[in-house]
């Protein structure tokens, strides 16, 4: 019942820009495994929450390819593929997945207070948050990018910025990073504010995780494109309660398992794989 | 709190420019705010329908769509500066019905018998105002003027997500780049934007003290 | 308003002569003939498509921004974002109005070991950004993204209700409070019963204004992810759907929250000339001041003066 309208204008890569609103019911059924039946150990997380028959988990609402709220009121994306994956592993059904939004403030109190479950949000793993949250994964590897106007040729990597005014989201690593290679950071709330000071020369790139770029790129058709070889890593983990090492080990369990049986790479293709090519995932981080 | 104290560079960029919003916006909407008032209460038909028009719709949109106009559509129209500027356009917009508003509750806190005074002495509207009426509403008009400022002083937090890196935008990017400690960062940005408010807050209730009681 | 505005016709200027109005009338026309000409300028330089990137995009009133408009589940979305606005901004004012009576009430309380911690605390809430102090409930206590959104409202708007409130109090005159502690209340009951409902009749226009003032800082719920409308509309959609849609969807966000908060800003109003004109024979703070004798108009402007203080601490 998922309508996967931007995987389906992404597609539409023969310049369509203009698709009428409602694709009609062309929904592509996403192939996560139906809830299967499941026994954990008593005490476990896994055991509660296959108890409760629900799992509240946290995402973003606004990263393109990864999270992203549309009108039918749930998320779509490649996190939340995952998040769905990991929530059929323990037997629950789709439909009862609770997904909260996680902005940045709240990831790690979240967390704290239990009000959510795990987080898949493009939650970058580092050692500062190892210390409030613990993390399974890394289930993707990403990295820092940049993204210019489609007839931009003077900047070719992210020496060609320094002193530059470079758009990023208030709040997230990309940011930080821009301030340390010399670049004049431009905050704001949302990815898709960053294109219209781009667009009008205001800064003369926007930089984030390729991942979310190559999807600001495909909305736009042709206007902008990536440069340049990603010149950080960002490894995206599922972020979830420090102590709770049983659960952290049986979530990479998953996805390992994930990894073998082709569900990660299908999860790939409905989602982030309309625009961006399937790489081979990381290895989870056991620590 | 070692790490904590390594923040401070951060914080002090970012409420330099919260102070630098709150000083030039309240500035110009002190301006514009007078400008608007003295519409309203002006011979002129067309000048006071445009102030109240102003007025009813400044009020009425919400500071985030305002910002949202001077970021995006501005430029758009072809008016391209830093966004700083564009801030103070934002704020300022918004702020003046609120200083209209006060100075409008000082003028009419002024008994009619002063202005009446004033014509009977052959005093224009200009000079009406400007030597009678405003200098004895002016007393009034501080402590909410005051309230206002300290209302604009919270607003600048809303152009953090408009591209302007401010006190509160600062605060989010140490919450992110520090997540083990997220409850001390807040607490140190709510005790500097007290530290602007309260003081104000203690200048008003002082003058209203002083002022409104010696009438 | 009344007072020196309102008769400002006849005192601080003379009426207007023949001259004068027919000036007056030619800078009508120029005025309406320039606006015009500026919004048509406005909208022309708005229509033109753009380059960028090296490919050329339509203008904004061009029908590939506005078809999302034709999909009803995009509308459903739309509303679902005004309902949160408004069952947010209810459930905060019916607080805020609950927890200024609290206010007030401690706050102008005869025991000074009540009164200033009170008045402490008050300057505290007041000087918070909202944006904060949502951050912080959000937090600290494991509330979802509505409770943190409400309970900061409530405390922000509550206190300034309860100035409100006091302010009333404090305008209302002596003789009412002497004669009901003389009748043999006690001091509570003599708030309550006698001088709580005239403080609220008298101060209604501002705290409905400051109810307005609350509706509008529901759009600060985005700081916590609260899907009220501007979220709904500019972060949600707008990242969905792609930058194409910003300006259009900026429009419909803008023209909607234009109409609500109008519509609530003249219910006020009414709402205060019903009460006004119905109500008491001197104090009101409806009628025009400059009527009554100055020495009432300063006592009145002292309450106002003090109710003011709380009513410009509007925050959007």
């Amino acid at each position: 019942m998922i309508r996967m309208r931007t995987s389906l204008i992404g597609l539409a890569a023969a310049g369509a820009i203009a698709l009428a609103g409602c694709a009609g019911g062309s929904s592509t059924e996403t192939t996560s495994p139906a809830a299967e039946e499941v026994t954990f150990d008593e005490g476990t997380t896994m055991a509660a929450l296959n108890e409760a028959g629900k799992v509240t988990i946290g995402t973003k609402f606004d990263q393109p390819l990864f999270g992203l709220m549309g009108p039918s009121g749930v998320p779509e994306g490649f996190d939340v593929e995952i998040g769905k994956i990991i929530a059929s592993n323990l037997g629950i059904a789709e439909e009862d997945i609770e997904w909260v939004e996680t902005v940045s403030a709240n990831r790690e109190p979240f967390i704290e207070n239990g009000q959510v479950d795990f987080v898949v949000a493009t939650y970058t793993i580092n050692d500062k948050r190892k210390e409030v949250v613990s993390f399974a994964g890394p289930y993707y590897m990403a990295g820092q990018s940049i993204l210019v106007l489609a007839d931009n040729e003077d900047i070719t990597s992210e020496a060609d910025l320094v002193g530059q005014p470079v758009c990023s989201v208030t709040g997230s690593t990309p940011a930080a990073k821009l301030e340390e290679i010399g670049a004049t950071p431009v905050l704001t709330d949302t990815y898709s504010n960053c294109l219209e000071p781009l667009r009008n020369g205001t800064v003369v790139a926007v930089s984030t995780d390729n991942v979310i770029l190559a999807g600001l790129a495909a909305q736009n058709e042709g206007e902008f494109k990536v440069v340049g070889e990603p010149f950080t890593s960002e490894p995206y983990g599922i972020g979830l309660a420090l102590e709770d090492d049983e659960f952290r080990m049986w979530i990479n369990d998953v996805l390992e398992a994930s990894y073998e049986d082709g569900t990660y790479e299908a999860a790939w293709n409905e989602t982030a794989g309309t625009v961006l090519p399937f790489v081979e995932p990381p290895a989870p981080d056991r620590y | 709190m070692a790490q904590l104290w390594s923040l401070m560079p951060q914080f002090w960029e970012g409420l330099r420019a919260t102070l630098l919003l709150l000083a030039v916006s309240g500035g110009l909407a002190l301006v514009l705010g007078t400008l608007i008032t003295a519409m309203r209460i002006s011979p002129v038909p067309v000048l006071r329908w445009f102030a109240a028009v102003w007025t009813e719709v400044a009020r009425n949109t919400p500071l985030t769509l305002v910002f949202f106009f001077t970021a995006f559509v501005l430029p758009m129209l072809g008016f391209r500066a830093p966004f700083l500027l564009l801030a103070f356009v934002a704020l300022t917009y918004y702020t003046s019905p609120f200083v209209a508003e006060a100075l409008r509750s000082g003028i009419n806190g002024v008994p009619v018998g002063q202005a009446e005074a004033a014509r009977s002495i052959g005093l224009g509207f200009g000079q009406t105002v400007s030597l009678v009426v405003l200098p004895q509403a002016f007393r009034m008009t501080i402590p909410p003027l005051i309230n206002v400022y300290i209302a604009l002083t919270k607003n600048t937090s809303v152009a953090g997500g408009f591209f302007v890196v401010e006190l509160f935008a600062s605060t989010r990017q140490l919450v992110n780049d520090n997540g083990n400690i997220v409850i001390p960062i807040l607490v140190l940005a709510a005790a500097l934007y007290l530290a602007i408010t309260v003081p104000l807050g203690l200048a008003a209730v002082q003058l209203e003290k002083r002022w409104v009681v010696s009438r | 308003m009344g007072g020196l505005a309102m008769s400002a016709t006849s005192v601080l200027f003379d009426a207007p002569g023949p001259r004068a109005r027919r000036a007056s009338l030619v800078g009508s026309i120029v005025s309406g003939i320039a606006l015009v000409a500026g919004a048509a300028w406005i909208v022309a330089l708005l229509a033109a498509p753009r380059q960028s990137g090296g490919i050329t995009l339509p203008g904004m009133f061009d029908a590939s921004r506005w078809d999302i408009f034709l999909d009803p589940e995009v509308w459903t979305f739309i509303g679902a974002g005004v309902v949160a606005t408004l069952q947010a901004a209810a459930v905060a004012a019916v607080g805020a109005i609950a927890l200024g009576v609290v206010f007030s009430l401690m706050r102008s309380s005869q025991l000074p070991w009540v009164r200033i911690p009170t008045a402490v605390m008050l300057e505290f809430f007041r000087g918070m950004p909202v944006l904060l102090m949502m951050l912080f409930i959000l937090l600290v206590a494991s509330t979802g993204a509505f409770w943190a959104v409400v309970i900061a409202l409530i405390i922000y708007n509550g206190t300034l209700i309860g100035e409100a409130l006091r302010a009333g109090l404090a305008a209302l005159p002596r003789g009412q409070r002497e004669a009901a502690l003389s009748l043999g209340m006690r001091e509570f009951q003599s708030k309550l019963l006698v001088e709580f409902p005239q403080a609220f009749r008298q101060m209604l226009p501002i705290i409905v204004a400051q109810l307005v003032v609350l509706l509008k800082d529901t759009s600060l719920g985005y700081i916590v992810g609260y899907n009220e409308i501007i979220r709904s509309n500019m972060n949600n959609l707008a990242s969905f759907f792609g930058n194409r849609y910003l300006f259009s969807l900026f429009i419909v966000t803008l023209v909607i929250y234009l109409t609500i908060n109008l519509l609530v800003s003249w219910f006020a109003r009414w709402l205060s000339w019903r009460t006004a004109s119905g109500g008491h024979l001197t104090k009101d703070v409806g009628a025009a001041p400059g009527t009554a004798d100055p020495t009432s108009t300063i006592r009145l402007m002292q309450a106002s003066a003090a109710a003011r203080q709380s009513e410009d601490t509007r925050h959007g």
